[in-house]
């Protein structure tokens, strides 16, 4: 069926500024495939079921609106920890400040150097996750990732690494348009702990496909943030096998427009889905979560908790699915999104969507939003903790349901900090 | 210590005139209570002087050593001594109880001028107060108020209080969902706290409370004025003929 015109021309005029990067064949086959499954599904449309509450223009323009570098001067995030860094600056990987990138445990390499070699393990996921992640809704801006990204990084873990990796991002060229895409491979047996942090460009479409062998753990945590302007398209792609593990958080503190995607598809029976978030915003500021699990086997746990505080006119938008297939007994689902709205110009729009096809599944859902609790705010100062102060801790007690997400204690403190450093900001 | 004069409170919302002229002064070491029926206005003169939202002063005045206390933010007046024990204490999901305490000592202290309270001298400080109240470990580290009993509500309200240290402290019908054993519990709470430089007013529907409670002074309180002041006496009068014998004598 042909597309519309005005989507053809946006989806042409897009291709026109790109160039497929090289590589082996089994990476140019892919790319091409990609290509053409952009062609045939157009780039996303106002019009779009899923594209409702978010302006796809912006990220599908083929040039990047500016977006002004920022510089916090605060000491980088997970800084911390021990962790082996893996540094794109602008979506361009800069050896100088990267860690000498290797760890025990695990095969890490650029998704370029591994484009370089004629049979790699990667061959059999580079894009297979996102392709499978296009049924039944569409995702055209992560099949444009899979056709143009530049570069990435490719992980297979065959160990316990006892350093996470962490691909930092950063943004210093206020026209900068990045593309990465990273596959990851969790053999059986095997965990990885991935971190992500920084605003990456001033336009950035990011793909990660997370493939989790049985009883494989992965887990994630990443802040998207300080920069005001910039924007950002992501996709998470995961498949779980038996008992496998899967918890990614992430938090996001500024930015002009961010959609996260997260596509997860449990096909092995016991598997542990969680998926989390929190989304801090002030003003111009569009934050949009999309998830969509799939649970295609029997005794499979999935959550997804996402909170958000939105002020002076701050939009928050929150898609979130639970599709359990026919035989997928004993099911255990779980989603919940709310919103703290600190003013009356701001906004939460939300779609919760179950769909169920076993007899015997325990799902439930649901969705607020709300202002402060008066009646909460009113104990806190009639104890003495004025009330800006006050404010914050209800607002901090409004997210912890989501941070409580993350497993590891240290980490956890981290993202806590940085948020009660966003609110202090904002005390004024 | 607090001193109210003609006070008048009418609802912001409605034209719904509640406190129609109250007069008390409570002094410095003495433990006041006010007894009254439903819709006296008993609760009202409670969230007046801790500076509830909602709650017009359309004449009169209160004030704490002194100071106008109506001028003042909640948290001030909080700061300058007062402290209310709410009837029905609040749930905060997410805030941990000792959080919340050590938030508010520390901000109490701030406002006066003093630093912060070590970490360590404010474990012993409050390891040593909830233990009088029974209030264990588990209890301190669950979120404020979250799936606690009435009973062990009222406990963290009296442990607040204990560690706050007010000048001032008014209790809204502590008694109210306890049981005996736990009646006693608080009421042990509220008298170890009794002292030279603290004034107490104990709002209350039921003598029972004022057996453990010792009050210097029973005021009765109905349509939004005090009716009626008296030694310990009024309070079992009331237990034995109830608010309308006492009522229809004042009328």
């Amino acid at each position: 069926m042909a597309l519309p015109q005005l989507k053809q021309d946006t989806t042409e005029a897009r291709l026109a500024g790109l160039t497929r990067p090289e590589g082996a064949g089994w990476l140019t086959s892919a790319r091409a495939a990609a290509e053409a499954r952009v062609r045939a599904m157009g780039l996303p449309g106002r019009r779009d079921e899923y594209w409702k509450y978010t302006r796809p223009d912006t990220l599908t323009a083929p040039v990047a609106p500016k977006a002004a570098t920022f510089e916090s001067g605060e000491t980088p995030l997970f800084d911390a920890i021990d962790r082996l860094r893996v540094v794109f600056v602008d979506g361009v990987f800069s050896a100088e400040e990267s860690d000498n990138i290797a760890l025990e445990g695990i095969e890490i390499e650029r998704l370029s150097d591994a484009a370089g070699r004629d049979i790699h393990w990667a061959k059999d996921l580079y894009g297979a996750l996102e392709t499978a992640g296009q049924d039944p809704v569409e995702r055209p801006l992560a099949a444009l990732n899979t056709g143009f990204a530049t570069d990435g990084v490719v992980i297979r873990v065959t160990g316990r690494p006892i350093r996470p990796v962490n691909i930092v991002y950063l943004h210093r060229d206020d026209s900068s348009d990045a593309m990465l895409h990273h596959v990851i491979r969790v053999e059986e047996g095997a965990s990885l702990t991935l971190l992500e942090n920084g605003p990456a460009a001033a336009r950035l479409n990011v793909v990660t496909e997370v493939d989790v062998a049985d009883t494989g753990a992965f887990h994630h945590v990443r802040t998207m943030g300080r920069d005001h302007e910039r924007r950002a398209a992501t996709h998470i792609f995961g498949r779980l096998g038996r008992e496998a593990t899967f918890k990614s958080f992430t938090a996001t503190m500024n930015g002009q427009l961010t959609r996260n995607e997260c596509v997860l598809e449990l096909i092995g029976d016991d598997a542990i889905a969680h998926v989390a978030g929190v989304c801090v915003g002030d003003g111009d500021f569009h934050h949009d979560d999309t998830v969509f699990i799939t649970h295609d086997a029997v005794n499979c746990e999935s959550r997804q908790v996402f909170k958000k505080v939105l002020r002076n006119g701050a939009t928050g938008v929150f898609q979130g699915k639970i599709l359990v297939k026919d035989g997928a007994q004993k099911t255990d689902g779980y989603q919940i999104s709310q919103s703290l709205l600190l003013d009356e110009d701001s906004q939460f729009l939300a779609k919760p969507e179950l769909e169920i096809y076993a007899d015997d599944v325990a799902c439930s859902h649901g969705s607020t939003s709300g202002a402060i609790d008066e009646t909460a705010l009113f104990y806190l100062r009639s104890r003495g903790v004025a009330q800006a102060e006050a404010t914050d801790l209800l607002t901090l007690a409004f997210l912890a349901e989501a941070v409580e997400e993350i497993e590891d204690e240290a980490l956890r403190d981290e993202i806590v900090n940085r948020l009660e450093h966003w609110l202090l900001r904002r005390r004024g | 210590m607090l001193e109210i004069k003609n006070l008048h409170v009418k609802l912001e919302e409605e034209d719904k005139v509640i406190l129609k002229g109250v007069d008390l002064t409570v002094e410095a070491g003495k433990v006041h209570a006010i007894m009254g029926p439903n819709g006296s206005g008993k609760s009202t003169l409670s969230y007046v002087l801790s500076g509830k939202d909602g709650y017009e002063v359309t004449d009169g005045a209160a004030t704490l050593e002194g100071e106008d206390v109506l001028e003042m933010e909640p948290e001030e007046r909080a700061a300058a001594g007062i402290f209310l024990a709410f009837q029905y204490p609040v749930e905060i999901p997410g805030v941990g109880n000792m959080t919340f305490l050590r938030t508010a000592v520390n901000a109490q202290r701030k406002a006066r001028g003093e630093e912060e309270i070590s970490a360590a001298d404010f474990l012993k400080l409050v390891r040593e107060k909830a233990k009088s109240l029974k209030i264990d470990a588990e209890m301190l580290k669950r979120p404020v108020n979250v799936g606690f009993s009435g009973g062990e509500k009222k406990r963290n309200e009296i442990l607040q209080m204990a560690v706050l240290e007010p000048k001032m402290c008014i209790l809204d019908e502590t008694d109210s969902g306890l049981d005996v054993d736990a009646m006693k519990l608080v009421a042990e709470g509220v008298n170890a706290l009794r002292d030279e430089g603290r004034a107490f007013l104990v709002i209350t529907h039921y003598q029972r409370l004022l057996d453990h409670i010792k009050p210097d002074v029973v005021h009765i309180m109905a349509d939004g004025r005090i009716v009626k002041t008296g030694g310990p006496e009024l309070a079992l009068e009331v237990e034995q003929n109830g608010y309308a014998g006492i009522l229809g004598e004042v009328a």
